[in-house]
């Protein structure tokens, strides 16, 4: 190689040195070509294929059975409540911590806290909710006080209520860290000029902050959707029997022993997952350049 | 006129703290829960600290939840290992593609925010084939979930350290510092560097913060970090989990809260803000 760089005239070397720059980059694609793209395809690939590596679209087929097809259909359920649920009241919170002053304590201890239950979740915020919830736990003895029976404490492991709830936990900090930068991007001059020109408070929120804040808003809750789409560690911890949710579905191929000719089903409800998020997460790309205009300072 | 700001003032405050208020007795009460569960004596009759001081005696916990301890150092050494090979990494390729690769920005950029759109749960599935070669170079230790946590983090980590160079003028500091006859690794080290300080230590703070709540991955892969030792405990003995659950979350929301402080406290110092400083004296 150094031979015949050498022996090249000058103006060829020239002409090579891109590719000496290329090498600084080669480790991070060395890298990530390993630990992303080829899982990737192993995803990809593994769905199309039989137990004995043969081309076959018997993995999609199994999609369509109806336990794969219902928790799909409560993943998406869970998700689109929980999001939008988290995205209203979260925004809500973020408005009400935007104006608190800059710096104010006020404004860290919601941030802090915030960026703690939407990151932490998991285990952690599911025990808090067993432990709440349960005979003699806080919460129901409380709402036993005040005359309200949380029955038999079942309903805390179902998908369609409990896990709801202890979704919203970790959604609404969530929306409060996406979405304040865009609230906090809502300038004072704004609401003045509104007023100024005889606009009331009802105005400025109608005509001017909402359709400014509508993409960030939706772009927040389709994040939000994602999230709880992909969220496996909280639900894992909540409910020990049964797999209502689609990555329970996933993990459990993954731990269990499979029938024979369906070890790849995983990957295919794998390859769903993807598609589902890919979609959403490219309509939120779009929205995101869309919502950035307003955000520059 | 000003009264009517006034009352837009009140009105405004007032809105502020009852949504305050009532969303923070939503997020505080199942936090009081847990105490509550992990103080209570036997049967649900009384109040015992006797949970929590098993927790604090850390000879007794490492002996009677060997669990947990291993648990424990595992994820203290995945929180350590996986922002340095993250920095390891970004850093100098995202440095090198501003300087002498701008076509390929997109590239990079693509694939660190790809991460987003692949949940944890299907990159297991994934790198199932992969972490066998991985085991056969490195052994199985429970460490080596740091490769794939780098990847995890990666969308968030890129995120904070593209803002830091946009920061700073990267092309201007390496010429200025090549033509004094600096190395590349003398200009990553001691130019770039220290002026992506607040990036580089958000990024980390990220990467160490997603690295403890970990638990789909080493789950699946049958590796015990913080989480899962948590989550199997929680099996047998509760109260302990619980405990360590919450304290947990006490711990982080400790650390955010401080970092808050101190984040603001850097931001004040931006590169211009500490250049006129410097010139002040002379001046």
């Amino acid at each position: 190689m150094a031979e015949s760089a050498t022996a090249r005239p000058a103006g060829a070397l020239r002409r090579l040195r891109p590719s000496g720059a290329l090498a600084g980059v080669v480790p991070f694609f060395a890298y990530t070509t390993v630990f992303l793209l080829i899982p990737t395809l192993v995803v990809v690939i593994g769905a199309f294929l039989d137990g004995d590596n043969r081309f076959t679209l018997g993995n999609l087929d199994g999609l369509s059975s109806p336990s794969v097809v219902r928790g799909i259909v409560q993943s998406l359920v869970l998700s689109a409540v929980t999001s939008v649920g988290g995205a209203a009241i979260g925004g809500l919170l973020a408005y009400a911590v935007s104006t608190a002053r800059d710096g104010s304590v006020t404004k860290r201890f919601f941030t802090s806290l915030c960026g703690v239950l939407a990151q932490f979740g998991g285990v952690a915020l599911a025990f808090a909710f067993i432990a709440s919830f349960g005979g003699t736990g806080l919460l129901t003895v409380l709402l036993g006080k005040v005359g309200v029976s949380t029955g038999t404490g079942f309903w805390l492991y179902e998908w369609d209520s409990g896990l709801m709830l202890v979704y919203l936990y970790f959604q609404i900090p969530l929306m409060l860290i996406v979405f304040l930068p865009a609230v906090e991007g809502l300038r004072p001059q704004w609401r003045e000029a509104t007023e100024t020109l005889g606009g009331t408070t009802w105005t400025y929120w109608r005509r001017v902050a909402a359709p400014i804040l509508f993409p960030s808003f939706v772009g927040a809750t389709l994040l939000l959707f994602t999230n709880a789409f992909s969220a496996y560690a909280t639900a894992k911890a909540l409910v020990s029997q049964g797999s209502p949710l689609i990555p329970l579905q996933i993990g459990s191929t993954f731990t269990s022993e499979v029938i024979l000719g369906q070890e790849n089903l995983g990957k295919a409800m794998a390859l769903a997952m993807v598609a589902v998020v890919a979609v959403v997460m490219a309509v939120y790309a779009w929205l995101d350049k869309r919502a950035s205009r307003w955000m520059q300072r | 006129m000003s009264g009517q700001r006034a009352r837009f003032r009140r009105k405004q405050t007032l809105l502020r703290w009852v949504v305050l208020v009532v969303v923070f007795l939503f997020f505080v009460l199942p936090l009081l829960g847990m105490l509550d569960f992990t103080t209570q004596g036997p049967g649900g009759q009384g109040r015992t600290l006797a949970t929590w001081r098993t927790l604090a005696d850390v000879s007794t916990i490492s002996v009677d939840y060997p669990a947990l301890r291993e648990g424990f150092l595992a994820s203290v050494g995945l929180a350590v290992i996986t922002p340095v090979v993250m920095l390891l990494l970004l850093v100098p390729t995202m440095t090198w593609v501003r300087l002498r690769l701008p076509g390929l920005s997109r590239t990079v950029e693509f694939i660190c925010l790809l991460p987003l759109t692949v949940p944890a749960i299907v990159l297991v599935v994934g790198l199932t084939p992969v972490y066998a070669w991985v085991y056969y170079f490195l052994g199985s230790s429970t460490l080596t979930l740091a490769l794939a946590y780098v990847i995890l983090v990666l969308p968030y980590a890129y995120r904070s350290l593209d803002a830091g160079l946009r920061a700073i003028d990267v092309r201007t500091l390496s010429e200025a510092a090549r033509s004094l006859g600096a190395s590349w690794f003398t200009v990553m080290w001691r130019v770039i560097l220290p002026n992506l300080r607040t990036a580089v230590l958000s990024a980390s703070f990220l990467s160490v913060a997603l690295v403890l709540g970990e638990f789909t991955i080493a789950n699946l892969f049958s590796k015990k970090n913080l989480q899962v030792a948590m989550y199997e405990l929680g099996k047998s003995d509760a109260k302990i989990s619980v405990a360590v659950g919450l304290a947990a979350l006490v711990f982080g929301f400790v650390v955010l809260f401080a970092m808050s402080f101190v984040g603001s406290a850097r931001a004040g110092t931006s590169p211009f803000s500490r250049l006129r400083r410097r010139k002040e004296p002379s001046a």
